[in-house]
């Protein structure tokens, strides 16, 4: 078979425009070499213009007790000691330099009385520490890095995807996908790949994800020989929103109990009050006035325990619902409106503080927040697993290749704070592009090997192969999708067990069968039918990873959460997840030991808990 | 549970010579035209093109024309238009047509590349931070919510009528100019190009832009009037051009 495609060579080759995409770009191309970023929807509308309440960065504009030691004790707390502790230390402490940096590219952040950035509390932080902008803060980081990444010469190519990655032996080199809006095939010749491909909460039926979130860069990775490390991972976010049923998922941002927001059964009891974890309780106040006194910034309040780690409210809020106390529509209730009694112009501060959420509410679901409570449950939000990387370079196991963003893992261990996603964009977003454009002049020989490029041609047009041979008849890829999106849901969710997952693991088979089938009928031209069934690969093969490694896992952490080993373990503490893809094209799992922390680390995080 | 019908633009074989195609659904309390769309498209119409992200107003992909006008698909919920009729979708006018409801936006990308990007004066404090107060920066922060769906832009009868491309940026980007033009920190002169280029002149204030923001940006008072009444100050008035040199900004 004759293929056509178009040729298109790059020092560094950047995958996602999201925050870590533009991060990653606009740090290579500082550092003087060619770079290209392919990204699948237009530029500006990753997910990353999604995320609402904040990025986390300890500059002590609001509380000067801040600082990256308390920041970095707060991620691994939250990560409950199974992160990558090089990457939670860069973190922390580059943070606040990557913040700076934005307003000196133009963004706009919310104000202190003295007019320094202002910083607002979140769930797991100790003091203020997320920098905002009303709740999209999302929106104005990225766009601040694409209009300053514009001026900066790189060659954006919009609406194109990446489907497969060019290796030549050991290395990669380059890439292969195609355009939507022609579905003509493109490839890509790079000395260095970044992936800043963004989350897999698509594989679940219940997500705050986009389309785009289909795990693409973790699974492009992993066929190209990377390692993905702790897939079981997952953060189930406590709040989405779950009536209409049309809306189900979308977001509810955390700033919304930040702000003082409540949560409450249907009994009208604080239920988040009735289990506060030991290693959280002299943190957590167990008065409701000193807790809304917390979220009015007064330094000596504790905070209320709305404001615990995600993957525990998520879970009170799933014991809520089974136990019959939960909301009309299968939640519970999310009160704002509340803080009428405590100040007095509460429905415009509400709407000053959380706009979008206002809005939303009152646009969706025709409630308004002001003046009633929310429906709420969870969401499956973010990946912490992925790709695994270097710390420092953020280069995987695979040479010039680098990952970065949500795609990556070991920042969040097993749980990942609200806010701490967005720096990790620009910290490691930035490495990423560093080191990516360091090795791409120091390596500067690359070749395409034409027989990758043809299997891979073919393997994109095989749904429409099997269209035209059924005539009509097949299964088209949307059943799939909806099948493998209910299965996860319940049986790798936020509540598991060894049964349902093995279960799950052989319905991947099946699905994967059919998938292989799936037929596509029409032209090339932005067809989502073909995107879909694309797409379908990108997504069993993390959904296995996340079964595989969620079963091995024989404890409760974090995300992670199993019905038949409700406790943390002392020896799975002690180890990280891998999976890899081996010689015969099976998926394989191995426990690797986390690297002993160093003696001074160790003194921080002793130090931060007392 | 009730059923809807809704007249979709289809495009023809080449992507060009579209009609309105007949679809009928089932429809649910609360559902958006976008969910309509998404149905259809999963069950009738495997390959019906259309663009969307967010699903909840916030990232400006999922713009068209619903019964003739420019609107968020996601946030256009079905209990706030008529449905007893066909209800019609079809992409924005103001763009050259991609296939079904997706246009070739890249015009607008282009254009703001051309606008001067933000040049900030020297930190003003000795760690490189600035200092800013909330009230000299809400008007900013209204326009930075711009979610650049480009619906101002397609109802712009400069661009949408006159095909004016060539001569005048639009709605959009007077706002984002605005937004750098009022920046506090900034130092650069955009007001030139305003009304040379950028053909800021072409606007007549009917407000049909402020009228479809889904972020319900003021556009053309808060936006579009101060950078007029600059360029009118910088080229008409001799005092204030003689001032400006005196004095530059910043
Ligand atoms: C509703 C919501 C609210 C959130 N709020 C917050 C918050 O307040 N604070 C916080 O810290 N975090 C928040 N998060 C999490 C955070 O927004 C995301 O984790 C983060 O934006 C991910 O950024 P990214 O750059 O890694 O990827 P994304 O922004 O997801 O971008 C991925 C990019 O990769 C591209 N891509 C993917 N696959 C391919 C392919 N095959 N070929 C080509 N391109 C591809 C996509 O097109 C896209 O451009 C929120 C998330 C959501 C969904
Ligand atoms: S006010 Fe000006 S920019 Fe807005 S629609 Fe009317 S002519 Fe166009
Ligand atoms: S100004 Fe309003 S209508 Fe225009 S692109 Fe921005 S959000 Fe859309
Ligand atoms: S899908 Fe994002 S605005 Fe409609």
């Amino acid at each position: 078979m004759a293929i056509n495609y178009e040729t298109f060579e790059y020092d560094v080759l950047v995958i996602g425009a999201g925050g870590a995409g533009l991060r990653a770009a606009i740090e290579a191309s500082s550092a003087g070499v060619t770079v290209g970023l392919v990204c699948k929807s237009l530029l500006g509308k990753a997910h990353t213009v999604m995320a609402e309440g904040g990025m986390a960065a300890a500059m002590g504009n609001v509380d000067d007790r801040d600082s990256w030691k308390v920041h970095f004790a707060d991620t691994m707390r939250g990560g409950q000691y199974v992160n990558n502790w090089r990457m939670a230390e860069l973190h922390a402490k580059e943070a606040p330099a990557r913040v700076q940096e934005l307003e000196a590219w133009g963004a706009v952040f919310d104000r202190t009385k003295e007019g320094k950035i202002s910083q607002r509390n979140f769930g797991g932080h100790r003091y203020p520490r997320l920098a905002h902008v009303g709740d999209r803060t999302g929106l104005e980081m990225i766009r601040t890095l694409q209009d300053h990444g514009i001026h900066q010469g790189i060659t954006v190519h919009m609406e194109w995807t990446i489907v497969r990655l060019l290796k030549d032996g050991n290395r990669v080199v380059g890439a292969f996908g195609y355009d939507r809006e022609r579905g003509r095939f493109k490839v890509f010749k790079a000395k260095a790949v970044v992936i800043a491909s963004g989350g897999l909460g698509r594989a679940f039926k219940i997500t705050s994800n986009s389309w785009e979130g289909t795990g693409d860069g973790h699974s492009l990775a992993y066929h190209a020989g990377a390692e993905l490390l702790d897939m079981e991972f997952v953060q189930f976010h406590p709040t989405g929103m779950i009536w209409p049923p049309s809306v189900q998922g979308i977001l509810v941002t955390e700033s919304v109990r930040g702000e003082g927001g409540v949560l409450r059964n249907k009994d009208g009891k604080r239920f988040m009050f009735d289990d506060i974890p030991d290693n959280y309780k002299n943190q957590t106040s167990t008065d409701p006035e000193e807790g809304w006194r917390y979220t009015q910034n007064d330094k000596n309040a504790r905070r209320p325990p709305e404001l615990l780690t995600r993957d525990h409210v998520a879970r009170c809020i799933n014991r809520e619902v089974k136990a019959g106390r939960g909301s009309p529509h299968g939640g519970v209730f999310l009160d704002i409106s509340w803080i009428k009694e405590k100040i007095s112009n509460a429905p415009e501060h509400i709407k000053k503080k959380l706009p979008s959420m206002y809005h939303q509410f009152m646009q969706l679901a025709n409630l308004d927040i002001t003046k009633e409570p929310m429906e709420v449950g969870p969401t499956t939000h973010y990946a912490m697993g992925g790709v695994r990387v270097n710390g420092e370079t953020q280069m995987s196991s695979v040479p010039g290749l680098f990952a970065a963003g949500e795609c990556a893992a070991g920042l969040h261990g097993a749980n990942r704070l609200g806010g701490n996603s967005l720096s990790d964009l620009l910290v490691f977003g930035k490495r990423a592009g560093e080191f990516a454009a360091k090795f791409a002049k120091e390596n500067p020989h690359v070749q395409i090997d034409e027989a990758q490029v043809e299997a891979a041609a073919q393997e994109a047009l095989a749904p429409f192969e099997h269209g035209a041979s059924t005539g009509g008849s097949a299964e088209g890829p949307y059943q799939v999708q909806h099948e493998l999106q209910n299965m996860m849901q319940e049986l790798v969710g936020i509540v598991r067990t060894e049964g349902e997952m093995k279960q799950a693991l052989e319905r991947l088979g099946t699905l994967r069968d059919r998938a292989a089938k799936a037929a596509v009928y029409g032209h090339r031209e932005y067809n989502p039918g073909w995107h879909t069934a694309l797409d379908l690969k990108h997504l069993l093969t993390i959904s296995e990873a996340i079964a595989m490694s969620a079963l091995d896992r024989q404890e409760s952490r974090g995300g992670h959460f199993r019905e038949d080993f409700p406790d943390k373990s002392a020896e799975a503490a002690k180890v990280n997840s891998v999976v890899w893809k081996a010689e015969d094209g099976s998926m394989k799992l191995r426990r690797e030991p986390i690297p002993p922390l160093p003696e001074e680390l160790k003194q921080i995080i002793e130090e931060m808990s007392k | 549970m009730s059923t809807v019908t809704f007249k979709i633009w289809r495009s023809g074989e080449d992507g060009k010579d579209g009609k309105l195609v007949e679809y009928q659904t089932e429809a649910s309390e609360g559902m958006v035209v976008l969910d309509v769309v998404h149905k259809i498209q999963a069950t009738q119409a495997n390959d019906l093109a259309c663009r969307w992200n967010c699903k909840a107003g916030k990232c400006g992909s999922c713009s068209a024309e619903i019964n003739g006008k420019p609107s968020l698909m996601c946030m256009t919920r079905l209990d706030m238009i008529p449905i007893d009729k066909p209800v019609t979708i079809e992409p924005m006018r103001a763009f050259p047509p991609l296939r079904d409801l997706v246009t070739d936006v890249s015009w607008n990308f282009r254009v703001k590349k051309k606008i001067k990007q933000f040049k900030p004066r020297p930190p003003d404090a000795p760690d490189g931070t600035w200092r800013m107060q909330q009230e000299d920066i809400d008007r900013v922060q209204e326009f930075r919510k711009c979610i650049e769906c480009f619906l101002c832009q397609d109802v712009c009868h400069v661009l949408r009528d006159h095909n004016k491309h060539d001569e005048f940026i639009g709605p959009r980007y007077l706002v984002y100019t605005a937004a750098l033009e009022m920046h506090p920190l900034d130092t650069e002169d955009r007001i030139p190009e305003l009304k040379k280029a950028q053909g800021i002149g072409y606007c007549n204030i009917t407000k049909c832009c402020t009228t479809v923001c889904p972020e319900h940006i003021t556009i053309t008072d808060n936006a579009i009037i101060p950078l007029k009444e600059r360029v009118v100050d910088e080229f008409y008035d001799p005092l204030g051009w003689l001032w400006k040199i005196i004095r530059p900004k910043g």
